[in-house]
């Protein structure tokens, strides 16, 4: 892949937070690698719990 | 150099208005409004946000943001600008901004275009930033919780009040909308139904076969989507199915009230999420290939600048020019919503505070633009098909022969063929007194997509217009209700504790039913009236939605004045006069007004003294007992919503005036400052 493409394909990911598990478990290895991080599933469900809990979308 | 290409906006911007304002012929072409806007969001942005910044609020690159001093990786997260912007500018635009343009469109095109322009570039995008920047400095607090740290509990109190109000009218009045752009109607039935199994398959995807893989499931999602509006369209041409989707109005009503109690005890990741997921995705899409298809086609505005509506004799709601035109459009020119959204999530993402110009005030002013594609949309209508389409029967008469005349009448000709020919090219037995605004829209938008993108399939592009508002009205129906239950178990929990316990599953089913009664109540009501319910409950949705915007800008100038920048304050306490003027002149008229169509007293007395003496029809008399009380209800209501922010802003006066008198007042709530570590 080109590196603009690249780039552009990286900020797609972020924008529609699909690439939010990959994005946990590398900050979770490198901040506390001794506790086993959560499973891809697991994650996507705790944090759709947690970003239902307040106002998100408006009228 | 710079200051030549800026005053070369100015003129530009200037002459566009100029011309939108004094133009009186036939039709005037839309880029005067594109131009118009777009050079006066420039030059808010460029100038007045920019001094805003600076100035006002003086934001501070070097002072680090939460995101970064509290960076956690799940809500605390330092996010690239762009990203934050987009998903704020998802967050505040919703079904509202489409909506209330096309019901103002009733006035003409100019004074509902002139208020979205100069309402968010004064008003709106400078609410939507300074809540932002108050709550990033405070680690992103909400409203209600900077209302009662900086002000004391009455402002906090009355926040949160208001935000649960807000939200069951809200919900009332979009669920309305959907009622009216499906009933009767095979085709954008199917096709809505259709979305629900379309979410919990995609909401499945997501959690059960491709963990987490929001793109893959979402394009699947979207695809399915096209495909429901086209299958909508064989439902459609199916004997026996389409007898089974033409449903009348209270059974719609029963079903959205029904769905949306299941939506809200069903957990997120099976209906609300995924549904969401799309519902951005198509709101994204739909909105840029609307302002392509505009700035392609350069459509002809037909509408006249101004109709003699403004006397307050409206067909689709009644009252004048003023304040009426302020209330109608409410998202799109200043929303108190936006200020809940500012104040949460957004703030936990800014990596640097200098962004909360871009993020604040930028995507107000995205979301603004949005609301004028509205209004481009709904004033490119012929007006006669305009108003059949958005008239109730109860003003204009219940058949078409009827409701032609009488449209014609007020000088905008149309007939009954012409509506005839309308509804079959869009795929629809009529198009008569769908209100709410949703099908004149999609009509709008269809006729300018296929004039864009080719033409012959007006049909399936009303219904993938259909699709794509329910769509998003259900989403906020479903977080709506969410919210306003979480809201109220925390409310509850005061009395009885067990219920704040947000999982448990009777506080659940309990607080839910009751936030479902509260919108389903009213959306019963909007749909038995003949009147047609959207002329009662738009008013009060605007009212609450101003009224929450009032309380916003209320803890802002209280904040600015606390922090010695009574200089300044009038930036937010301008908007902020507007707002109190506006909402308490059309409270006064909606509780107090002779004209029946305005005022709700005497529409119940009216009502009343028609039943007493036997003159309704039989059908209007069963249900009249229900229209009076629920009219006296809304004016007490309505007066109520007033008193809030009466309240709020008495309040925040208080604490300004013992400021000024150096008395003592609430200790600053700010978090302390921490430099941003030096980038090697």
């Amino acid at each position: 892949m080109k590196p603009e493409v690249r780039k552009f394909w990286d900020f797609v990911r972020e924008l529609t937070t699909d690439d939010a598990y990959d994005m946990y478990l590398a900050r979770h290895r490198a901040t506390h690698p001794d506790v086993p991080a959560l499973s891809r599933r697991d994650f996507y469900i705790a944090e759709q719990q947690r970003k239902w809990s307040g106002i998100q979308r408006c009228c | 150099m710079n200051k030549l290409i800026w005053l070369l906006v100015a003129v530009v911007g200037g002459f566009a208005i100029g011309g939108l304002a004094l133009h009186r012929g036939e039709s005037i072409n839309a880029m005067w409004i594109v131009v118009a806007a777009g050079c006066v969001y420039a030059i808010g942005y460029r100038l007045y946000s920019a001094w805003i910044a600076t100035k006002v609020l003086v934001l501070d690159s070097t002072r680090a943001t939460p995101a970064v001093r509290l960076n956690n990786g799940r809500d605390f997260v330092p996010t690239n600008r762009w990203i934050v912007f987009g998903h704020h500018f998802a967050a505040i635009a919703g079904p509202g901004p489409l909506i209330g343009p096309t019901l103002a469109a009733q006035f003409g095109y100019l004074p509902g275009t002139l208020w979205i322009l100069v309402g968010a570039v004064l008003g709106g995008c400078v609410q939507d930033m300074t809540v932002l920047f108050l709550s990033t400095r405070r680690n992103g607090r909400s409203l209600g919780q900077m209302a009662r740290d900086e002000l004391g509990p009455v402002g906090g109190y009355a926040a949160m009040l208001g935000t649960l109000v807000i939200m069951v009218i809200l919900i009332a009045v979009l669920g309305l909308v959907v009622v009216n752009a499906m009933k009767h109607s095979p085709w954008g039935t199917s096709t809505v139904f259709a979305t629900i199994p379309i979410a919990v398959l995609v909401g499945l995807y997501m959690r059960n076969i491709r963990p987490g893989r929001v793109l893959e499931a979402s394009v699947i999602g979207v695809a399915l989507l096209l495909a429901a509006v086209v299958g909508g369209g064989a439902v459609d041409a199916h004997e026996g199915l389409r007898v089974i989707f033409d449903l009348d109005s209270v059974t719609l009503a029963w079903f959205v009230i029904g769905y949306g109690f299941i939506a809200a005890v069903l957990p997120v990741w099976l209906l609300l999420a995924p549904r969401d997921y799309l519902s951005t995705f198509l709101k994204l899409g739909t909105v840029t290939l609307l302002a392509i298809a505009v700035i392609v086609m350069r459509p002809d505005i037909k509408m006249p600048a101004l109709t003699q509506f403004i006397d307050g004799s409206g067909p689709i709601f009644g009252g004048g020019l003023f304040p009426f035109v302020f209330i109608t459009i409410a998202c799109g020119a200043i929303s108190g919503f936006h200020a809940l959204v500012s104040s949460g999530t957004t703030p936990k993402l800014i990596t640097d505070e200098g962004d909360v110009r871009l993020i604040g005030y930028g995507s107000m002013m995205l979301e603004s633009g949005v609301a004028i594609m509205a209004m481009i949309a709904a004033t490119l209508l012929e007006p006669g098909v305009f108003f059949a389409i958005n008239s109730s029967p109860g003003i204009v008469g219940a058949t078409a022969e009827a409701a032609v005349t009488t449209i014609s009448s007020w000088g905008f000709p149309v007939t009954a063929d012409q509506m005839h020919a309308l509804a079959t090219q869009m795929g629809e037995t009529t198009l008569f007194a769908r209100t709410g605004g949703a099908p004149s829209l999609a009509v709008g938008m269809a006729s300018v997509f296929s004039s864009a993108f080719g033409q012959g399939m007006m049909a399936l592009w009303y219904h993938f217009a259909i699709m794509f508002e329910a769509v998003f009205i259900l989403t906020t129906l479903d977080a709506g209700t969410r919210v306003g239950r979480f809201m109220l178990q925390d409310a509850l929990s005061h009395i009885w504790p067990k219920m704040g316990q947000t999982s448990w599953y009777p506080s659940v089913l309990i607080s839910s039913a009751l936030i479902v009664a509260g919108w389903g109540y009213f959306l019963y009501i909007g749909v038995i009236d003949p009147n047609g319910g959207i002329n009662i409950l738009w008013p009060l949705f605007g009212i609450s939605n101003q009224l929450l915007a009032g309380i916003a800008l209320s803890i802002c100038t209280g904040i600015l004045v606390k922090q010695g920048k009574v200089r300044h304050a009038w930036v937010t306490g301008v908007p902020l006069a507007w707002l109190t003027i506006v909402t308490t002149a059309a409270t006064w008229e909606k509780v107090v007004s002779d004209d029946v169509r305005i005022g709700f007293l005497a529409a119940a007395d009216q009502t009343a003294t028609q039943l007493a003496a036997g003159l309704l029809p039989a059908a209007q008399a069963a249900v009249a007992p229900q229209l009076i009380f629920n009219q006296r209800l809304d004016a007490w209501l309505a007066v109520g919503l007033t008193a809030i922010l009466w309240i709020v802003i008495f309040d925040s006066a208080r604490v300004c005036l013992r400021v000024l008198r150096n008395l003592p007042v609430p200790p600053n709530s700010e978090a302390p400052a921490e430099v941003v570590a030096m980038k090697a």
